[in-house]
């Protein structure tokens, strides 16, 4: 217990340089203010690491069991009813610990990073503000003891992201992109908060340890089994309140079909993009299932885990599918984030509970895990190629392994570690999701195992095209290797992408707490197929892009209406603009508009322009719009009236 | 009755005494000292704000008339207060509009007029007690509506929130009557055993309840906001969102839940189509005003559909939820309304789109305009995210999960138009920004109280933990 007595420090740390930042941000100028940021966030990385020592290494195994440390700050911070208390406290176990090393590795990466990237950017030290921002809030909910605590740092992430996705106010798509980012993920957040609620009042708690307890999930269990439970189209209320949080991961998780504000939220500078959009925020759905699995697992016959199976292998599928067409890089790996993020779901969904069981569950913290590591490093190398050749869009990329060394050759690092390549980190975790997923469904497995190839198509299209193909005139203008702050992040991660995948996860996070033994089999047809698999899709790539060729077009006209339609992401965006706009404005909200415009702000426009004289105002009031008003309040009285004399 | 048990209605007495004090100052000052009255009644005031949060006893006078519990005495408290940061920003405009014109002393013997009728209101233990107070609370208001003379669009809400209130009082009066035609009693207590819910008692109930859903300003009973807001000097349609609202909550709350328990059945299925029609109807009128008045009477009405949803509950948490809510709420819209006021009395400017770029030239000033509004919003961590999550709580109590969800929409779809005065502020640029201005020191405090209150109770929690010990009024 008292060996983690700091651990308020890590949070707390980028939450005092935030408000420093915020309110000196006039005074301090550029460099200072980032190595304020980056100071701060090293001292964060640090403690993180240490804590993954002590709890991993030292004191966490107890009898075979990682044991939960809850360290409280504040006990009964907020009473509702006498059972129902809420407490202020930081929750220490296996997956809170793999998230702060994730949140403070990539964190820190970035802030590196944007020493150079943002220089001479006018809001560089509002930039630091904000990152330091988002870092506490992400520390903040990955540390939180309860549901109520983990809603209030989702919402603050939600906060930060849209202050970090709208930087560059200037742009128009940019402060658009923010609003969309912020409006959905609060739509989605809003069903997640009702789950909060009717967890909370059936389970009377809302601490995460109370939740998972067997206690907990076998008193629910009995009230189902015996319906003691209210039910809704078959599902007892309490499933439905495991999918209505289930929901508000899918917003911040970018899971169709709430997926919409990713791509957009590309608009946001590319370091915000590796830290929020690859490795910290869109997790965090993820995260949010596995902090609540065994409730998840045990209730219903894991009804509600299914769904999170289903959606997670849609939106793999679906995401890649959108990933082959894209032109604009950023947009590249947004969609393959999805897809990633498609797959860690799609695992969890599968996994089991007890040992070896379990392995889904691992699987998909382990993928969590590498994927930040080789994620970020690709958007980061991204950021590296923009900066260096001002533009997001393929077409003006193209032989730039020439003049960009360090980032082609981490690029390809990253690229053969998310297409599952041995050795790299993103072979072993998605080999033990794919044999997961083979022992659950092979159907779902069959999906994962297409995903993994059309995966190694996309990256490996990015790839080729960005650093070979056409050798692109780039004028008086030539591209340059990124500076020393930005190479430094990206070769650290490019080392992290190498060694991650030899970490014995299984060791340290599974279902259960209690560490099992798990290691790829070389011999394993599975292994063998997915790697073949990864394989022909860099083959296919290297041949239809390596060098410039017609392929590409030709393919493209074959699919015919299939390549347009995934061009444009399906039409998705197409068509909430329908609902929302032809369908909700024009029936709902134009109605509404038009009554006010034309009855009571045309009366109000008539009243203007028809009498300056008070007495006559007063005398065309008294005859005209008072009545109504006067009407309007009378027939509720007696519509009122009628309906209970009617109803009783 | 001796002067011991007198002192159960101390805030009331105070009230009075520095009514006639400043009516005193009002004769005896000459013309050219007559500034002095601002400074006297925020001194007076500020006495009797301080004076408001010392405990007091439980009691009750003049048989059963007027009674005191912690509850009341500590929420008269927090409307005192809310008075006192209304009366801070509102220096300024005196100085300005009212002094040329020898009104000083007027406004603040107006103002605290209508405390007194909501202090006396919310005391009630009879109908006679709270139909006087509830008149005595809103003739000083909509006098102070009108006050603008010279300013037509202030006297044309004056005049109908006169006629409008008069109505909803004659319709709230009838209702009494048939009360108590059915229940042979005025006093509540008697009135609480005597229901046996015929039709006629029924419909009087409703009648009541349609009379303070008036000053509650709900759907379809709130087609006078928007204008009176609009109309209205800024500051009193400050007290009008909140204070008058707040004090009317309050008496909705105890009707509802003590005196009128057995009626529950009924209320309970007219309070949640109320609160259904009050947050969309609310949601939606707000969403394209342009006018900040109006936009913030609109979002008003819809904040009202909200704390129907604890009303539903009827149990402490319902209680908690409430006053707490309230609390919040006085905090946000007092700061909201402020900042409209300070840059229309300093501007004359009241649009959205005047507001473009106010964060180049008045930082400060944005920063307390977006605070208050994602308080309203119920983005955490400001406070009003915690008023938000007890009245959901609230309402789950007792199962209300469709009405939540369609809550939560509500709340989802106001974000949009909340961000959309925070959009204009600060992402926002504009050829013609309000140019630089210093707010005077009053309002500063008040901004600065409003500020603290709403980003120090969401994660304090004493000040909820110390509502919940007092909720119990069962």
């Amino acid at each position: 217990m008292s060996e983690f007595s700091y651990i308020y420090l890590i949070p707390l740390i980028p939450l005092l340089t935030f408000l420093f930042l915020g309110f000196t941000a006039k005074k301090i100028k550029e460099p200072v203010s980032g190595y304020i940021g980056t100071a701060g966030l090293l001292a964060v990385f640090g403690l993180s690491l240490y804590t993954a020592y002590q709890y991993f290494f030292v004191s966490g195994l107890v009898n075979g069991k990682y044991e939960p440390v809850k360290i409280m700050i504040r006990e009964g911070w907020v009473h509702f009813t006498d059972k129902l208390a809420i407490d202020l406290g930081i929750l220490v176990d296996p997956i809170s610990v793999m998230m702060l090393v994730v949140v403070s590795t990539i964190s820190l990466m970035v802030h590196i990073y944007s020493l150079g990237y943002m220089h001479g950017d006018s809001g560089f030290s509002r930039f630091y503000a904000y990152l330091s921002l988002f870092t506490f809030s992400m520390l903040g909910l990955v540390m939180s003891s309860n549901l109520f605590m983990i809603y209030i740092f989702w919402e603050l992430v939600g906060v930060s992201s849209f202050l970090l996705i709208g930087f560059y106010f200037e742009k128009p798509s940019a402060v658009a992109a923010s609003k969309k980012a912020f409006i959905v993920t609060r739509f989605a957040d809003m069903f997640f908060l009702i789950g909060i609620l009717m967890v909370g009042y059936f389970a009377q708690s809302f601490d995460f340890e109370t939740l998972n307890s067997p206690a907990t999930y076998q008193t629910i269990q009995g009230w189902i089994a015996n319906h003691q439970i209210f039910s809704f189209m078959g599902l007892s209320i309490f499933t439905w309140a495991l999918i209505l949080i289930y929901i508000g991961g899918m917003g911040k998780s970018a899971m169709f079909p709430l997926h919409i504000w990713l791509p957009d939220a590309m608009e946001g500078p590319t370091p915000v993009s590796a830290l929020i959009h690859a490795a910290t925020m869109v997790v965090a759905g993820v995260f949010l299932v596995a902090r609540l699995y065994p409730l998840y697992y045990h209730i219903d016959g894991a009804f509600a885990l299914r769904v999170v199976a289903v959606v997670g292998a849609f939106s793999a599928l679906f995401a890649a599918i959108i990933a082959l067409t894209q032109e604009d890089i950023k947009r590249v790996l947004a969609f393959s984030t999805m897809s990633q993020i498609g797959y860690m779901m799609m695992a969890l969904g599968v996994s089991g509970f007890e040992g070896h069981e379990g392995l889904g569950y691992m699987a998909s913290m382990f993928h969590l895990f590498t994927h930040a590591m080789f994620k970020a490093l690709l958007f980061l190398t991204a950021g590296a190629i923009i900066h260096a050749v001002h533009s997001n869009f393929m077409k003006d990329m193209g032989g730039l392994n020439k003049y960009m060394p360090v980032s082609s050759i981490v690029f390809l690092i990253a690229a053969l570690a998310i297409s599952g390549i041995p050795p790299f980190a993103g072979f072993f975790s998605k080999d033990e999701i794919l044999a997961a997923a083979f022992e659950y469904n092979k159907f779902i497995w069959f999906i994962g195992f297409i995903v993994a190839g059309m995966t190694a198509f996309y990256m490996f299209r990015l790839y080729f095209r960005i650093f070979f193909n056409k050798q692109t005139d780039y004028g008086d203008h030539k591209p340059h290797e990124a500076p020393f702050t930005m190479a430094f992040a990206l070769v650290f991660l490019g080392l992290m992408t190498i060694v991650a995948g030899f970490i014995p996860f299984s060791e340290l996070v599974s279902a259960d707490r209690m560490p099992f033994h798990s290691h790829i089999h070389w011999g394993d047809p599975l292994v063998i197929a997915s790697v073949l698999m990864a394989a022909s899709g860099i083959g296919l790539a290297a041949f239809m892009y390596y060098k410039p060729t017609d392929y590409p077009d030709k393919v493209s006209a074959a699919m015919g209406k299939a390549y347009v339609w995934t061009k444009n992401k399906f039409y998705i965006d197409e068509l909430y603009l329908f609902i929302t706009h032809k369908i909700i404005f024009d029936h709902v909200s134009k109605p509404i508009a038009w009554f006010d415009r034309n009855v009571i702000d045309g009366f109000m426009n008539l009243l203007g322009v028809t009498t300056e004289k008070l007495a006559e105002r007063i005398k065309f009031l008294q005859t005209g719009r008072m009545q109504d008003y006067a009407m309007y309040f009378v027939s509720g009285v007696i519509a009122i009236v009628m309906l209970v004399i009617y109803f009783r | 009755m001796n002067l011991d048990s007198l002192m159960l209605m101390r805030d009331e007495l105070v009230l009075t005494v520095i009514i006639l004090l400043l009516l005193v100052a009002e004769i005896l000052l000459s013309s050219k000292n007559k500034k002095y009255i601002i400074q006297l009644g925020l001194v007076l005031f500020g006495i009797y704000t301080f004076l408001a949060f010392l405990p007091n006893k439980t009691g009750e006078l003049f048989g059963g008339s007027y009674n005191t519990y912690p509850l009341v005495h500590y929420f008269k408290a927090i409307l005192a207060f809310g008075v006192f940061m209304i009366l801070l920003q509102s220096v300024t405009w005196i100085k300005e509009k009212l002094l040329p014109y020898d009104f000083t002393a007027e406004f603040f013997i107006l103002i605290f007029s209508s405390l007194i009728g909501l202090n006396f209101m919310m005391s009630a233990g009879d109908f006679l007690m709270f139909y006087l107070g509830l008149e005595l609370s809103t003739m000083p208001i909509i006098a102070l509506t009108a006050f603008e003379f010279w300013n037509h669009r202030s006297v044309e809400a004056g005049v109908k929130y006169v006629m409008l209130a008069s109505i909803s009082s004659a319709i709230l009066l009838f209702g009494v009557s048939l009360v108590y035609a059915t229940a042979g009693s005025i006093n509540f207590d008697v009135i609480k055993g005597a229901l046996h819910l015929p039709l006629l008692e029924i419909i009087g109930l409703i009648m009541i309840f349609i009379g303070i859903g008036f000053k509650i300003s709900l759907v379809p009973f709130h087609f006078w906001a928007a204008d009176v807001y609009e109309g209205a000097p800024t500051v009193i349609s400050n007290y009008l969102s909140v204070i008058s609202k707040g004090g009317a909550v309050y008496v909705l709350m105890t009707l509802l839940f003590i005196t009128f328990t057995a009626f529950q059945k009924e209320w309970n299925w007219i309070m949640y189509g109320t609160a259904i029609l009050t947050m969309v109807v609310g949601n939606l009128f707000a969403l394209r005003q342009q006018n900040m008045k109006r936009f913030l009477a609109f979002s008003s009405i819809a904040q009202a559909g909200f704390i129907l949803l604890a009303m539903l509950s009827n149990n402490e948490l319902g209680v908690k939820a409430i006053i707490y809510f309230l609390l919040i709420y006085i905090f946000s819209n007092v700061a909201a309304f402020g900042v409209v006021h300070v840059i229309s009395l300093k501007t004359g400017k009241e649009n959205i789109d005047d507001y473009n770029g106010l964060y180049l030239s008045n930082p400060k000033l944005s920063l307390v305009l977006m605070i208050a509004l994602f308080s309203l919003a119920g983005i955490p961590p400001v406070a009003g995210f915690f008023a938000k999550f007890f009245l959901y709580a609230a309402a789950a109590s007792k199962g209300y999960y469709v009405l939540i969800f369609i809550a939560v929409l509500n709340v989802t779809i106001s974000l949009y138009y909340y961000l959309l005065p925070v959009r204009a502020a600060f992402l926002r640029r504009s050829e013609h920004p309000i140019p630089y201005f210093r707010s005077d020191n009053y309002s500063r405090l008040a901004f600065i109280i409003a500020m603290a209150g709403l980003l120090a109770l969401g994660l304090y929690s004493g000040v909820f933990e110390f509502i919940s010990n007092i909720s119990n009024i069962f």
